[in-house]
């Protein structure tokens, strides 16, 4: 980043962290959410950007966190913050047993195994009634204390999630930038001679699936104590689906691409409410068209104006 | 016993249309190496302009259903191919999965916002009523259903292994290159395989309609089955597709009468997932060396 990009981006952080000061409590629910759906878009995006995999479930581990937080926290009264560790090491353990089996053969058969998975997931929380609360869900769900500060109020949890996920996006820009991560890019941009440099390709596919899984699982922890309340619909496939297009029409491979495919996708659905059903009929269409003219996602328009046209 | 059986039946005939919207699958997948995440949504369109044909213009159901055949080849087969796989084909697999949720989810929602969100019945082409084999009952529609669909599979097979486009068709799904040097026009071949595809759609909507209903969002259990099917079947054998697709039909009766209803939708998935730990290329399929 560049002195420029630096500034510009501290402006639009601090923008972000004013703007509620001037919203009603739905307009700071949503600016809340796209915080916490941020936390598994960029986990997502680990996984779709730089492992180069296709995850169609990441509202699985989306899911199983929120539930994890929702079942020890109300009928085992368990802490919030005893409740995140124990959720993000779930999903990274699940994401691993799924991940095994389905990375040993065959690159995208990990597609095809989250996408099985999700709908798993999904028809566990809806029948499994003692456990999940079936199609009603489970309620009440309370929201944390920050050394003995109540976070029940929009404004302090809105600031709570935001911090969050600036922290969590730190970590993984840290993460991406150390020696490990860096065998990302090269394991995406060219595997044969990553492989060939010693790297070795399941193990750290692997190791980004289970990270990216542990991201939605943390998302899903601030999800629950966010709107308080969950139920199986908030997991669907649909949702998966709709998430892993937010990363590739932001950009996928770009840290800051799933920032602004969840604004696509979870803010800009709210300012064009007079278009109703039309608003997901010309999303739907306007992905294809973007990946006719601009596979690279929103943000690869940038490097267009910059390098006329050449690739990343 | 007669029950077992009975149920046996009846999971074959929706196994059997299953296997119609997997063969269309797998038939893309070796012809173009197109994954259509809107395989569903070719079910649920050609069933809404059945309906249209059907009560709006009020014509019988064989032209009806010829002219549905015709208008899905039209748009699901060559504007599919020519204005979204054409351009995206060189891209790689990925961007072209991408267009086709993005499809999926495009037509599903114009569906619902321009046409209708409410289920529409839809009357089945066959007539009511049992018959009795031996101790075995088999409703018509049943029947029916697994008379067609057995139809379409043979004409297909016939089609392709006894005619020369047929032939040409495979030699261009096993080795393109090789296809091209001996004078085969590729892009024609493939643009036949989408116009299948299309016709398959509309005989699985036919078949599929009056039990789901004609509903915007009808295709998303059936593409997904479709998908499983082929997976667990072989996605690079058409034999594949019948058998993952009739599995897949009978396993879900028996669960659903045996086990739980509530984990119905699970079985496809249960052996889906144990296919493609134990057997990734599935039952019936070749393992696929990587292109580099």
């Amino acid at each position: 980043m560049n002195h420029a990009q630096k500034l510009g981006l501290a402006v639009l952080l601090v923008l972000y962290a004013l703007l509620p000061q001037f919203l009603k409590s739905y307009g700071i629910y949503l600016m809340s959410l796209l915080c916490v759906y941020l936390m598994a878009a960029f986990g997502l995006n680990l996984i779709v950007g730089y492992a180069g995999q296709m995850s169609i479930g990441q509202a699985a581990f989306y899911g199983i966190g929120a539930y994890t937080a929702a079942i020890l926290m109300t009928k085992l009264g368990m802490s919030f913050w005893l409740v995140l560790p124990i959720a993000a090491i779930i999903c990274f353990a699940v994401g691993l047993a799924l991940g095994f089996p389905a990375l040993r053969v065959q690159h995208h058969y990990l597609a095809f195994a989250t996408l099985g998975f999700n709908v798993l997931v999904f028809l566990v929380m809806r029948n499994e009634e003692k456990l999940t609360g079936g199609t009603f869900g489970i309620a009440n769900i309370p929201r944390p204390t920050l050394f003995g500060y109540s976070l029940d109020g929009s404004l302090p949890f809105f600031y709570f999630t935001y911090a969050s996920v600036i922290i969590l996006a730190a970590v993984l820009w840290w993460l991406l930038r150390s020696p490990w991560g860096r065998a990302f890019a090269a394991l995406r941009d060219n595997p044969i001679r990553a492989e060939s440099t010693g790297v070795n390709i399941t193990a750290y596919t692997l190791l980004a699936f289970a990270i990216g899984a542990a991201c939605a699982g943390i998302g899903g922890v601030y999800l629950s104590a966010l709107v308080n309340f969950i139920e199986p619909g908030q997991f669907h496939l649909s949702v998966s689906l709709m998430m892993l297009l937010a990363v590739i029409v932001g950009g996928s491979g770009r840290f800051f691409g799933p920032v602004l495919g969840s604004v696509v996708v979870i803010l800009l659905p709210e300012w064009l409410r007079f278009l109703q059903d039309w608003y997901l009929a010309i999303f739907g269409f306007a992905v294809i068209v973007l990946m006719v003219f601009l596979p690279g996602g929103l943000l690869s328009l940038a490097d267009r104006f910059k390098f006329g046209g050449s690739a990343r | 016993m007669a029950d077992l059986l009975q149920i046996i039946v009846s999971g074959t005939a929706v196994g059997a249309i299953y296997a119609l919207c997997a063969l269309g699958f797998t038939l893309l997948w070796q012809a173009s190496g197109t994954i259509n995440f809107a395989q569903g949504e070719f079910v649920m369109v050609p069933a809404f302009v059945m309906l249209f044909f059907l009560h709006t213009a009020g014509l019988p159901l064989w032209l009806a259903f010829l002219l549905t055949c015709l208008v899905a080849m039209v748009l699901l087969g060559y504007t599919f191919k020519r204005a979204l796989v054409d351009p995206l084909i060189r891209h790689g697999v990925i961007p072209l999965v991408i267009a086709t949720l993005g499809l999926s989810i495009g037509v599903k929602q114009l569906v619902k916002a321009g046409v209708t969100a409410q289920a529409q019945p839809f009357d089945s082409p066959f007539p009511d009523g049992l018959l009795a084999l031996g101790g075995l009952k088999v409703s018509y529609a049943d029947l029916g259903t697994l008379l067609l669909a057995g139809l379409i599979v043979v004409g297909l097979q016939l089609f392709l292994n006894r005619t020369v486009t047929g032939r040409a068709m495979q030699a261009v799904a096993q080795n393109t290159d090789a296809a091209k040097v001996l004078g085969i026009n590729v892009q024609r071949m493939v643009l036949y395989t989408f116009l299948i595809n299309a016709i398959l759609a509309v005989v699985a909507a036919l078949l599929v309609t009056p039990t789901y209903l004609a509903k915007f969002d009808m295709g998303e259990s059936i593409g997904l089955k479709a998908f499983y099917a082929a997976i667990i079947g072989g996605f690079n054998q058409t034999r594949g597709a019948l058998l993952g697709g009739v599995l897949v039909g009978v396993l879900e009766n028996l669960v659903g009468a045996y086990i739980s209803p509530a984990y119905k939708e699970g079985v496809a998935l249960m052996l889906f997932l144990v296919v493609i730990i134990f057997r990734p290329e599935g039952l019936l399929g070749r393992s696929e060396e990587r292109k580099v």
